[in-house]
């Protein structure tokens, strides 16, 4: 299996160098830079439709960008041919906004799908750790069986979490998971999320909305707006800057809220 | 990296367990093959040792939580000073969330003749479910048919037109060309026939006439089989599948007059004028045919059709094909209802509509045939 990381020069698992994207001649990105360090949290903010899915979408390689350069692991995944592309990409995870589970299989056979596929497990066994994973990611038991189509909306993050973690990934990409979990199963996300990155060294690359995830768990935070990263860094550093959208968004009535109830609580991190 | 192990150590007493070693997918089969023959030796008594333990990841956890047991395994965790913390977490974590998993149990497996017999009866059920439910949505059609006629106010016209364009119009290259060269065909066949009795004249009316009566609006009619109604399979299949169709309905809108009467009625628009350019075009295949390999000028050609085929025999065909063009339509937007959530469940039914729709034409092409013949027209 590849998952296993090999010690790797640079630091910086990803970086973006002058990214630009456009639709049409709507701009999305626009000289947009970003690192992702190896083993950190990162938080990735913005308003809707900021394009941060679409960000997301440009470093895993699904999407080529108009022009600019995603690195990976140093490599740059447009330029490589398809056997070494697909090598990198089995060091991924992702958890796609929508989930975008395999609607004809049932959830425990897609999570066993990448187990079967490149870790080479049989299928029994694909199958009975597959379903560990989903009662890992808080699925409760007897769930396993059902389809796509059969689950509750926080059912299906859940469960496309499970697959994001099928293969222990080196790089853990998640759009927006905690949106419509309860708060109590969004802390436990997020508490999970955390034991997995100090015990795995995962990197967590985290498109989210949700305030109190960015407190506890992130140790930097991205804020996209007006096409590019404004300001990137830990996020009281973060939350000082100037700009009228961050300073709304962490200033504001949810915000305070969210930084209140940190400061109460500050969580602890398992050393 | 060392390969992951786990040994009874029978130097000690008890017998001490030691891991060692990475547990990471990577060694899984090697890993577990160690777990299972292990697993019937130890009790709960036995001591553990995990100071060689190297890389842990979930699925190593997950089966050192079979191993052990997933309450053991967190007791472990908990109080286990050689781990790291973060291993610590991690086997915690896997171990909480194994101790409420069960495994799935087996299904029950019947003998082969039972199960046989069991699988013809659901078949038999189901053709006469899908016969109902084809039956009420026939009526359904017709009863919203009837109640938004009289209220021109919800005629869906832009949706109407759309769908004649894509049904009617951009069908006509391919029924043009397709009953064009069964014309041809036709053609040669009955001069190669007829050519052994002299009368290779007959030719023109057996064009003609098969064209006018079956070949037609029958070719026509599976060529929307396949083209059409699939695709209203598709389209209100994944609109279902999406959840589409709860929208509509919470929106308090109608799917019936909303997807199902513009298609229907696109349907029944454009099939028919279909069915006229194929007799036009299956008649100019044959006529040429005749001309180039039989010397009948087309002109003759044409006086020919004239005085010997009448004009019922055209309407005889025509009339068949609202009815046909009606039945289609139905059937992919019911096939379409029918979807459940999946992808593949939106496949299932887009080729059950069609083989569905190519068997209604064919029977009631035969019945109708049949009903002339009687009737004598
Ligand atoms: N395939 C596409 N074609 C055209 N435009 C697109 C496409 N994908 C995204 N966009 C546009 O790009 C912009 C950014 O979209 P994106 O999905 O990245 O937003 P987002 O930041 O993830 O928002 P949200 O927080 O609501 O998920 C939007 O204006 C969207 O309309
Ligand atoms: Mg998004």
């Amino acid at each position: 299996m590849n998952a296993v990381a090999k010690p790797h020069p640079v630091d910086n698992v990803i970086e973006v160098r002058d990214l630009v994207n456009r639709f049409g001649t709507q701009t999305v990105h626009e000289h947009l830079d970003l690192d992702v360090r190896r083993g950190e949290i990162l938080g990735v903010v913005g308003g809707s439709g900021t394009g941060k899915s679409v960000l997301l979408r440009s470093i895993v390689g699904l999407r080529r960008p108009t022009s600019g350069q995603v690195r990976v692991f140093g490599q740059d995944l447009q330029d490589l041919p398809p056997e070494q592309r697909s090598r990198v990409e089995r060091r991924f995870g992702v958890l796609f906004q929508n989930g975008a589970l395999f609607s004809s299989l049932n959830i425990v056979e897609n999570v066993a799908m990448p187990l079967i596929e490149h870790a080479g497990l049989q299928r029994p066994d694909a199958q009975q750790l597959g379903g560990v994973k989903l009662a890992l990611a808080g699925l409760p038991a007897g769930a396993e069986t059902k389809y796509p189509s059969e689950l509750s909306g926080g059912m299906v993050k859940r469960a496309a979490l499970a697959r994001a973690l099928a293969l222990d990934p080196e790089i853990l990409f998640l759009d927006e998971p905690t949106a419509g979990l309860d708060p109590i199963s969004a802390a436990a996300f997020d508490q999970l999320i955390l034991t997995l990155r100090d015990a795995l060294g995962l990197t967590v690359f985290l498109v989210t909305h949700d305030l109190d995830t960015l407190y506890t768990i992130c140790d930097r935070v991205a804020v996209l707006s007006q096409k590019k990263v404004l300001v990137v860094g830990p996020l009281d550093e973060v939350a000082q800057c100037p700009d009228p959208w961050v300073q709304a968004y962490f200033h504001g009535p949810r915000g305070r809220a969210a930084e209140e109830a940190h400061e109460r609580a500050p969580f602890t991190e398992v050393k | 990296m060392a390969t992951g192990s786990a040994q009874l150590d029978a130097t000690t007493t008890p017998p001490r367990l030691r891991v060692a070693g990475d547990w990471t997918l990577a060694h899984y089969g090697t890993l577990e093959r160690a777990v299972d023959a292990l697993k019937s030796r130890l009790d709960s008594h036995t001591p553990i040792d995990l100071s060689g333990l190297g890389t842990l990841d979930t699925a190593g956890a997950a089966l050192l939580a079979g191993l052990l047991g997933a309450r053991r395994l967190s007791d472990l965790a908990s109080d286990d000073p050689t781990l790291p913390a973060a291993q610590r977490a991690l086997l915690q974590t896997v171990g909480k969330a194994m101790a409420g998993y069960v495994e799935p149990k087996a299904k029950r497996r019947h003998n082969t003749a039972t199960e046989l017999l069991a699988r013809i009866g659901a078949a038999m059920e189901n053709v006469w479910h899908q016969q109902v439910r084809l039956l009420g949505f026939v009526g359904l059609t017709l009863e919203s048919l009837f109640r938004t006629i009289l209220h021109p106010r919800r005629w869906r016209v832009t949706s109407l037109v759309s769908h004649v364009e894509q049904t009617g119009l951009d069908a006509v290259p391919i029924v043009a060309l397709l009953t064009f060269m069964v014309g041809a065909v036709v053609a040669f066949l009955g001069s190669t026939v007829l050519a052994d009795f002299g009368a290779t004249i007959y030719t023109v009316d057996l064009v003609a006439f098969s064209f006018l009566r079956e070949f037609a609006v029958l070719l026509t009619a599976i060529l929307m089989a396949g083209r059409t109604a699939s695709a209203f399979t598709a389209q209100i299949g994944s609109m279902k599948a999406n959840e589409e169709i709860d929208a509509i309905r919470a929106l308090g809108l109608d799917p019936m007059e909303l997807l199902v009467l513009p298609r229907v009625l696109a349907m029944l628009a454009s099939l028919p004028m279909l069915t006229f350019l194929a007799m036009i075009a299956g008649l100019v295949g044959g006529g040429l045919v005749c001309a180039m390999v039989l010397d009948i000028p087309p002109v003759m050609f044409v006086n020919l059709v004239k005085s010997d085929i009448g004009v019922r025999h055209f309407l005889v065909g025509m009339a068949k094909a609202p009815i046909f063009a009606f039945l289609i339509a139905v059937i992919g937007c019911l096939e379409g209802f029918k979807v459940t959530g999946s992808a593949e469940s939106v496949g299932e039914h887009t080729t059950s509509s069609v083989v569905q729709s190519i068997f209604v034409v064919i029977l009631l092409d035969a019945v109708a045939a049949l009903f002339y013949m009687e009737m004598g027209w």
